[in-house]
């Protein structure tokens, strides 16, 4: 129940959001919102001491149990880390948005959002059920959908939010029909079962393309090249969301769904070698395309990339211990899997943190743009220490959290490198261009605090004066900073507590082995990891002071020639070529639509009768009256008559001849209800024809091309051909017994004499009610069209 | 009897589908009633045309003729007059609104 509660609660408040918003105003809407992260946090924290014993709350709902979807709940060690980011940070966020949204903007739907993603985001780190799972997946890509789109008057926001959706959700398409194979190996869609069958699950065939299918959505998602190209352009988002979404949380569902698939496909080489490379590829493009750009958010967004493909690879090196060919102590490598998270929880810190300054600078100066910043330290001071603890951080030095990690990333990446644990060779080049990407990350970290805070002041290129941000802004910054420096003098805190209880769920088979989590060490002698980190300060400073002379290399062709263009270049594609297909059929002239639907008529109920051999036409002819016959022959003379008519009045009376023939058939055919009603309507029908007339002008022989006429002709030929043979068949068949000696009991069941009527009045009522609402729409409709015309001159609301 | 009904509802069915496929509006409409008198037609005929007696339970002992397809046809009646009455009206308006009762001219205008 309580685990339910948690990912509800934020469902719940939105719902109540906008009442609330009426209630309490734009000053103190904030302030109800931040409550929610900031209660399930509390509460998430209280449960920390039950989820290190290794205990686990599972709680299920049935849902749709036709289907195996349930709503099955599960808090464990993995889930915890995620949720305590979405709600730790979430409040932070939600605190820094009371100062940093202006009160003129949409604040409710902004909250809405807000609280439905945070919603949405729990709910994917909770679910027990592959469909559950999904579902809240999709919310969580529609929310930051909305988010980026926030301010949708800009154009830039718009294409973002477009991108992002349409990347992320081709991942999470793609993920579903991953988790369709898993069910279908496995005939549930509950996650610890499938993660329970693991051994049997190994030989299957399916598990790989499965695999493939899955490690797409999180690819997606977790922004990881060749996907990576949405990120930048959803910064377009406000500030917190973009620290929020786009860099501590959403992007981190991908690196959750690989943790969390971690024991069913760890030890598969294919796994193993496509984390390791598409994360180390990540870490190397991002950190490459960070140094390049001159907006400090587009700066931030691909150093984001940069990292998320590093946790992704550490996750990749980390499932080595699942191999049971591996050599070496499966332990070290596990801990690589332990630095992922480890490194996933100090990222949230540094970069949110990071985040919050940029947002800080582009709401105090209005622009975040480093050609026109410098100098900015005397103005912001705390906001400059920020900076400095924040990009330190990320560098990965001393004494802040980033440099912990970022030793253990050295330290898993020469392990691999020499425990070559798939014997590949390529193992070699993890560590070396691990290091190359971390020169570069120094080099971009050196960019942000240089050019914004030192050198000189623009004045000229900035519209207002610079000062410190208002005191209140600074204190969620002020929370993360403290952090930053906090975990780096107590990492084994949060190791033993927090990312401890997840490795058993990451790698149940060592659950049992001693040293699975291992101790976090800030100095441990003079090794490989520590040298590398002197290296990378060494040339790191060294790329800086000359990138003005290397910086030329941005322009050479591949490094132009990028993911970008391609999807702009399938997008156009895509709807110049959709354009092209529907201009064809969609004509605009009624007679080409008329003439899709009889040749389709024609084509499938035809072809399929004459396919099939079901062509039995019945030519038995039965005793004829002679009236009958004639009235068939009038018939058939006033019909054709029709197309000859040179006047209106002449068709319309032709048509009342038709009409008034079918009436005597009805007499004929033992139908004087019919009879009745069709020589009234027939009457009705003729005189509005009439009526009409008199507005409208008298018609014109077509006009149409012979050859448009001969097709016309072949099209309405071959319709009645095909209604009079399918008839004919029809009178041959005798297959089912009739239905209609049920209503001759009418008089008992219904209490009429009339079989007809009581059929319209008592067996059939529905269909006869909603005869009358046909009738009542169509009379709205003549209504409508008569009564409501636009007055002349008055508004047109249509703006021809 | 009911070769030759079938036969004639293939002509009408012939001669309501030439008409929808014209340009002129007032043709479309024509056709459409046409049409509606061709599926009625059919709807009686394949209920077996001209055999038992009204089904009128205190006129006679039976058998009736089949009472389900005429409860349909008398449904389908006063909804195709429904549709005829709308069409004509719309076709009114639009000539009104644009000058015209040819679809092709009525299209030019719309797209412009």
């Amino acid at each position: 129940m309580f685990a339910v509660f948690v990912i509800f609660l934020p469902f719940i408040m939105a719902l109540f959001l906008p009442a609330v918003h009426r209630l309490i105003g734009d000053r103190l809407i904030g302030w109800y919102v931040m409550a929610v992260p900031l209660v399930l946090f509390a509460t998430l924290v209280r449960l920390i001491p039950r989820i290190a014993d290794g205990e686990v709350i599972d709680v299920s709902y049935a849902w749709i149990p036709e289907a195996g979807i349930d709503l099955a709940v599960r808090v464990d060690g993995l889930g915890m880390i995620f949720a305590l980011l979405i709600t730790g940070v979430g409040t932070l966020v939600a605190l820094y948005s009371i100062y940093y949204l202006s009160p003129r903007e949409s604040l409710g739907h902004f909250y809405v959002y807000l609280l439905l993603f945070m919603g949405a985001m729990l709910g994917v780190v909770f679910s027990d059920n592959l469909m559950l799972l999904y579902t809240f997946w999709e919310l969580t890509s529609i929310s930051s959908f909305l988010l980026i789109a926030f301010w949708y008057h800009r154009k830039g926001s718009r294409y973002g939010a477009q991108k992002a959706m349409l990347i992320t959700v081709m991942g999470g398409v793609s993920m579903l029909a991953g988790f369709l194979m898993l069910y279908f190996m496995t005939g549930t869609f509950s996650i610890s079962e499938i993660i329970g069958m693991r051994e049997t699950l190994a030989g299957e065939s399916l598990i790989v393309p499965a695999m493939f299918l899955i490690l797409l959505g999180a690819f997606t998602k977790s922004v990881q090249f060749p996907f990576h190209i949405w990120l930048p352009d959803a910064m377009e988002a406000p500030t917190p969301v973009s620290a929020y979404l786009h860099s501590a949380t959403m992007v981190k569902a991908g690196i959750y769904l690989v943790a969390l698939f971690t024991p069913l496909f760890g030890g598969l080489d294919a796994w193993f070698w496509s984390l390791s490379i598409a994360g180390i590829v990540t870490l190397l493009w991002g950190a490459f395309n960070a140094m390049k750009q001159n907006d400090l958010k587009a700066l931030l967004a691909y150093s984001t990339i940069s990292q998320l493909g590093l946790i992704m690879s550490l996750l990749g090196f980390g499932s080595a211990a699942l191999s049971a060919d591996a050599a070496g102590d499966p332990t070290v490598y596990a801990a690589a899997g332990f630095a992922a998270l480890f490194y996933l929880l100090n990222h949230s810190t540094f970069k949110g943190l990071l985040f919050m300054v940029i947002g800080i600078v582009d709401h105090e100066i209005g622009t975040r743009d480093i050609r026109r910043l410098g100098g900015l330290m005397s103005f912001m001071p705390v906001t400059f220490t920020f900076a400095v603890i924040g990009s330190f951080s990320m560098a990965g030095l001393p004494p802040f959290n980033g440099f912990l990690s970022k030793e253990m990333f050295f330290g898993a990446a020469v392990n691999i490198a020499s425990g070559q644990p798939f014997a590949g060779g390529a193992e070699v080049l993890f560590p070396v261009v691990g290091w190359l990407a971390s020169v570069f990350t120094f080099v971009y970290c050196t960019i942000i605090v240089y050019r914004t805070f030192l050198g000189p002041v623009q004045p000229e290129k900035i519209d207002r004066v610079p000062r410190e941000a208002p005191k209140g802004m600074l204190v969620a910054p002020g929370i993360l900073a403290a952090l930053v420096i906090l975990i780096f003098f107590f990492p084994n805190i949060i190791g033993k507590y927090v990312i401890g209880p997840a490795m058993p769920v990451m790698f149940p088979v060592l659950s049992q082995e001693a040293n699975l989590v291992p101790e976090i060490e800030a100095w441990h002698g003079v090794n490989l990891p520590l040298v590398m980190t002197f290296g990378v300060i060494a040339l790191g400073l060294l790329l800086f002071i000359t990138f003005r002379h290397w910086k030329r290399i941005y322009r050479v062709a591949p490094f132009r020639w990028t993911m970008d263009s391609i999807y702009r270049g399938l997008l156009q594609t895509g709807e110049a070529g959709s354009t092209i297909v529907t201009d064809l059929y969609m004509t605009g002239r009624s007679r080409d639509y008329f003439a899709f639907i009889y040749v389709f008529f024609l084509v499938t109920v035809g072809g399929m009768l004459f396919l099939t051999g079901a062509f039995e036409p019945d030519f038995s002819r039965g005793p004829v009256g002679i009236f009958e016959i004639s009235f068939v022959i009038i018939m058939a003379f006033a019909a054709i008559a029709m197309l000859f008519a040179r006047s209106r009045i002449t068709a319309t009376l032709l048509n009342g001849v038709l009409g008034y023939s079918v009436a005597i058939f009805f007499v004929f055919f033992r139908a004087p209800d019919l009879a009745l009603t069709q020589t009234v309507i027939e009457t009705v029908t003729t005189v509005l024809f009439l009526l009409c007339f008199h507005f409208l002008p008298e018609w014109k022989p077509e006009d149409s091309p012979l050859r448009t006429k001969i097709v016309n002709g072949l099209i309405a030929i071959g319709a009645g051909t095909l209604v009079t043979a399918f008839g004919l068949t029809v009178q041959g068949y005798d297959v089912y017994s009739s239905i209609s000696s049920y209503f001759e009991d009418s008089y008992k069941l219904a209490g009429g004499s009339n079989i007809v009527n009581a059929i319209l009045g008592d067996f059939r009522a529905f269909d006869t009610m909603l005869e009358v609402v046909v009738l009542f729409i169509a009379g709205i409709g003549v209504y409508t069209l008569i009564a409501l015309k636009p007055k002349k001159g008055g508004d047109d609301i249509e703006g021809k | 009897m009911e070769f030759h009904m079938t036969i004639l509802v293939g002509i009408l069915v012939t001669v309501a589908v030439y008409l929808l496929l014209s340009r002129n509006m007032v043709r479309i409409i024509l056709g459409t009633a046409v049409l509606s008198h061709a599926v009625h037609l059919l709807l009686i005929t394949m209920g077996g045309a001209g055999e038992g007696k009204v089904p009128l339970l205190r006129e006679s002992e039976g058998p009736y003729a089949d009472a389900l397809p005429q409860a349909l046809i008398l449904t389908a009646i006063v909804i195709s007059f429904a549709t005829t009455a709308l069409l004509l009206v719309l076709a009114y308006r639009t000539y009104e609104e644009s000058g015209s009762d040819n679809m092709n001219t009525i299209r030019r205008i719309d797209r412009e």
